[in-house]
């Protein structure tokens, strides 16, 4: 039985990686084709001669920076603050948050924008990713940080007020230097969340601002390229990155 | 003859200040104090005077509300009705970082992030004091840690881990410090040592000491004074020979020691002699055989089920122990070890 | 104390403004009318939720449900093993997990692509199997259902996985040792005994599972090739090419219904034992 197992599940690892691999593997060929030529950096050189690439790029890195950070930001302060109440609504709105069909978020924050714009004449753009994105990291946010709560002893804000912290102190001189990893762990993941996204991204972006999601969207939907594959390496290099420093984070 | 005169009204003045000191409002009140949690009167009302500069004890089995006593005097909690007086004045709606006490937690609470010496200085730093340098450092001579400030919570062993916790209160020279089951945490032989340091510390300090434990032995050797509590009353208050060989409830007695019950009254197992069948008893005596004896290294501990029925334990010094189970014998004590209870 | 309703203010904030009110606003359009130009317009009418019980929309309200329960047991079937394994492995338990958990957050678009660079037909399962002379022409393996439910599976896989291994790790060794040592042969022991103790990490991962799958966009519109429409998709060609805001709305609103009704049954009845 154990030597089934173990066959099922190098099988099985092999399914889950093989493609990313294999993606990654035929981005260094300098055939358009799945037969291998040569090996070359051609696909690599394109992409930086690509200014729809590279400004998708840009604007991507800005959104998700912004968004993080936000995101960020209001996700600690709501997951502290359910740490020392919980809001049953509040948890179970972030919680529909997450399993709202991003297609459904998309068109509703849509239909938000474009209401809103009768009155205030403006348009789709940046800041509205941005907003979007903020509105799904959140949870992501909450999650990781309260896992991280939980492991706090309640006794050490209390020692603080103990000793003349007040509230605010105890929060800002003891709980945060202790949830510190938590919340650079949650930051790391509201990145790659925000920075992969299309779905939601494609309903409520403006002209100017395309992302790099998008972009590789609309060359997908033309058919493989090898551009393709290149972007797909690094992409996935850079997001494996970030998240094993993030796994690494949240140990400590 | 002036300068009689001058010493005289000097030593006056000093008279009549110890005077003031001694009348002043006690440091620690609780009057009428009761706490109610949803489903739970874990404080009945419980009234109770804390003498300054001593070393008091809540002595008490878990659920007792000793805890609670503790959290409702450090703020944690607010009294369903009855008053928390610190130094006069009442102190109900104060929050725990606007009184001055401070506790030692259980498990210490210590700031795992800091350093020994960070976390000493933080209630100085919150309460922008000065000369933080100098005090820290007499705080940590005080419990003997100088040399190990530079180390985090992790990289110290429990015994210091716990000194840390009581130099980062005393540091800021509390009216009170509560100490919440502080040698729980310890392995048993250096809960012992630590009895006695903690005792010296107290004094060094002159700072009115208030410990939490369900240990007697604890509560015994190291209070001035004691309240026992159970079911969220007081049972007793007094010095610990008062509460030990006058208990005033059967509980006090059971609680603080073993007991023989013989007879509707109590009487303590090294207060027991024992005597052969034919031997002259000189005074309180019963008739029993004996059972089993458990060797304690010290003393021996004889077991003797008396002809009434009760099961009864003598504790005797090692020497004087020379009984077999099945012996017939006498047990005697003096009718002024008797405890008995209305 | 004060202090925690500050703290949840922001998020409060957000959440209403980005999260509730949009989706009031969702609600309302359901219930207007179409306008010339596309766009919002009275009257207020029940219209667009009538049209829901075309046949044709029922049609793919029923094939979103289809391929998402599909996807949710080709999921289980291949995670439990999987799951199963990492659980039983004596090292390396955290490695594997890790192993598992990596293609997942890298990015969601990149991965379906993987699919459609291996399926094409210049792919590299197709190249392949011309070469060794199996096949002559190129297989239309991408553009179908199977793709996009290949595509979803791959997806959504380690959604499964870690809800299962988090059960099997709880289980007590000895039930196993037990099972055994009454006579009970490994396969029969892994049926009767351990699948039954991890039901509350099955209906977890299925759940976690069946719900993206059920509101399913990009996989269906980059593996299915427009021919493929599923739920998700209807919405996003109401509210761009079709242009009728309300019926996009209803089905948005339909959509979340079915969402929410899962939701509920299967967490009620997994806190009945807690009860």
């Amino acid at each position: 039985m154990k030597r089934w197992l173990g066959l099922y599940a190098v099988a099985f690892f092999a399914f889950l990686h093989l493609p990313l691999l294999t993606l990654a593997f035929f981005s260094f060929n300098s055939s358009r084709f799945t037969k291998w030529e040569h090996f070359s950096l051609e696909w690599y050189r394109a992409i930086f001669r690509d200014p729809q690439i590279l400004e998708g790029t840009w604007n991507s890195v800005i959104i998700a920076l912004w968004a993080t950070v936000l995101s960020t930001v209001i996700g600690t302060l709501c997951a502290y603050g359910l740490w020392k109440r919980n809001s049953r609504t509040l948890t179970g709105a972030l919680y529909l948050s997450l399993v709202t069909p991003e297609i459904v978020s998309g068109i509703a924050l849509l239909a938000l924008f474009q209401w809103a714009f009768r009155w205030l004449h403006w348009q789709l753009g940046l800041y509205t990713v941005v907003l979007a994105h903020i509105a799904f990291c959140i949870a992501y946010v909450v999650i990781v940080v309260s896992a991280r709560l939980r492991t706090l002893s309640p006794a050490l804000e209390e020692a603080a007020m103990d000793l003349g912290a007040t509230p605010w102190q105890a929060f800002w001189y003891v709980t945060l230097p202790a949830l510190a990893p938590g919340i650079l762990a949650a930051a790391l993941l509201a990145l790659t969340v925000s920075f992969d996204d299309y779905v939601i991204t494609s309903m409520v972006a403006g002209v100017d601002s395309e992302t790099l999601p998008m972009v590789i969207y609309a060359m997908a939907r033309r058919g493989a390229s090898p551009v393709i594959n290149a972007i797909s390496a690094i992409v996935t290099l850079v997001f494996g990155v970030l998240i094993l420093i993030s796994e690494r984070v949240r140990e400590r | 003859m002036a300068e009689l005169r001058s010493s005289a009204s000097a030593h006056a003045a000093q008279v009549l200040r110890y005077y003031f000191y001694y009348s002043m409002a006690p440091i620690l009140e609780l009057r009428k104090l009761v706490k109610h949690f949803p489903g739970q009167q874990a404080v009945r009302e419980i009234s109770l005077v804390i003498p300054r500069g001593s070393f008091f004890s809540l002595l008490g089995p878990s659920g007792c509300g000793k805890t609670t006593t503790l959290r409702l005097i450090a703020g944690f909690e607010q009294p369903t009705s009855g008053d928390v007086l610190l130094n006069g004045e009442i102190v109900n709606q104060r929050q725990p970082y606007e009184r001055n006490v401070s506790t030692v937690f259980q498990n210490y609470a210590l700031f795992p992030h800091l350093t020994a010496r960070a976390n000493v200085e933080f209630g100085l730093k919150r309460h922008r004091a000065t000369e933080i340098d100098r005090r820290v450092r007499e705080a940590l001579e005080l419990v003997g840690l100088t040399g190990k400030e530079t180390r985090r919570p992790a990289q110290l062993s429990g015994g210091e881990r716990q000194r840390v916790a009581l130099a980062r209160s005393l540091v800021l020279q509390p009216d009170v410090l509560l100490l919440d089951e502080p040698l729980a945490a310890l392995d048993p032989k250096l809960r012992k040592q630590m009895r006695l340091e903690l005792k010296a510390m107290q004094r060094r300090a002159g700072v009115t000491f208030l410990l939490v434990t369900h240990d007697q032995q604890e509560a015994l050797s190291m209070s001035d004074g004691l309240a026992v509590m159970n079911e969220g009353r007081i049972e007793q208050v007094g010095s610990p020979e008062d509460v030990y060989l006058r208990p005033r409830s059967r509980f006090v007695a059971g609680f603080l020691g073993a007991v023989n019950w013989i007879g509707g009254a109590g009487i303590r197992p090294e207060s027991v002699r024992l005597l052969a069948p034919g031997d002259v008893a000189p005074d309180r005596h019963v008739r029993g055989i004996v059972t089993g004896s458990v060797f304690l290294g010290d003393c021996v501990q004889v077991l003797v089920r008396l002809h009434s029925g009760e099961d009864t334990v003598a504790q005797l010094p090692r020497r004087a122990a020379l009984f077999q189970p099945g012996d017939p014998v006498q047990l005697t004590w003096s009718a002024a070890d008797e405890m008995t209870f209305p | 104390m004060k202090l925690r309703t500050w703290f949840l203010l922001p998020a409060w904030l957000s959440l209403v403004l980005l999260f509730a009110v949009p989706f009031a606003i969702v609600l309302a359009y359901s219930f207007l009318t179409r306008g010339v130009y596309g766009g919002i317009e009275l009257p207020w009418t029940a219209e667009s939720y009538r049209r829901l019980f075309d046949p044709l929309y029922l049609a793919i309200l029923w094939r979103s449900f289809a391929m998402a329960l599909a996807a949710t047991a080709l999921c289980l079937l291949l995670a439990f093993p999987a799951a199963l394994f990492i659980s039983r492995a004596a090292r390396h338990k955290n490695l594997y997990l890790q192993l598992v958990m990596l293609p997942f957050w890298t990015s969601f678009l990149v991965r379906t692509y993987a699919w459609i660079f291996l399926l094409r037909d210049t792919g590299l399962f197709n190249t392949a199997l011309q070469a060794l002379g199996i096949t002559h022409g190129p297989l239309p393996l991408l553009y179908n259902d199977g793709a996009v439910l290949l595509g979803l599976v791959y997806g959504y896989l380690p959604f499964m996985v870690l809800p299962i291994y988090a059960t099997l790790e709880r289980l007590d060794p000895a039930l196993v040792e037990a099972a055994a040592d009454l006579g009970a042969r490994p396969m029969t022991t892994v049926w009767r005994i351990v699948v039954p103790l991890s039901r509350p990490g099955i209906v977890a991962g299925s759940v976690l599972v069946f719900i993206p799958c059920l509101g399913a966009y990009l996989t269906p519109d980059l593996l299915g090739g427009g021919r493929t429409v599923l739920v998700g998709n209807l919405v996003q060609n109401q509210f761009t090419t079709a242009r009728d805001w309300p019926f996009g709305a209803a089905v948005s609103i339909a959509l979340m219904a079915l969402v929410t009704l899962v939701l509920v049954v299967f967490l009620r009845r997994e806190s009945e034992p807690l009860a």
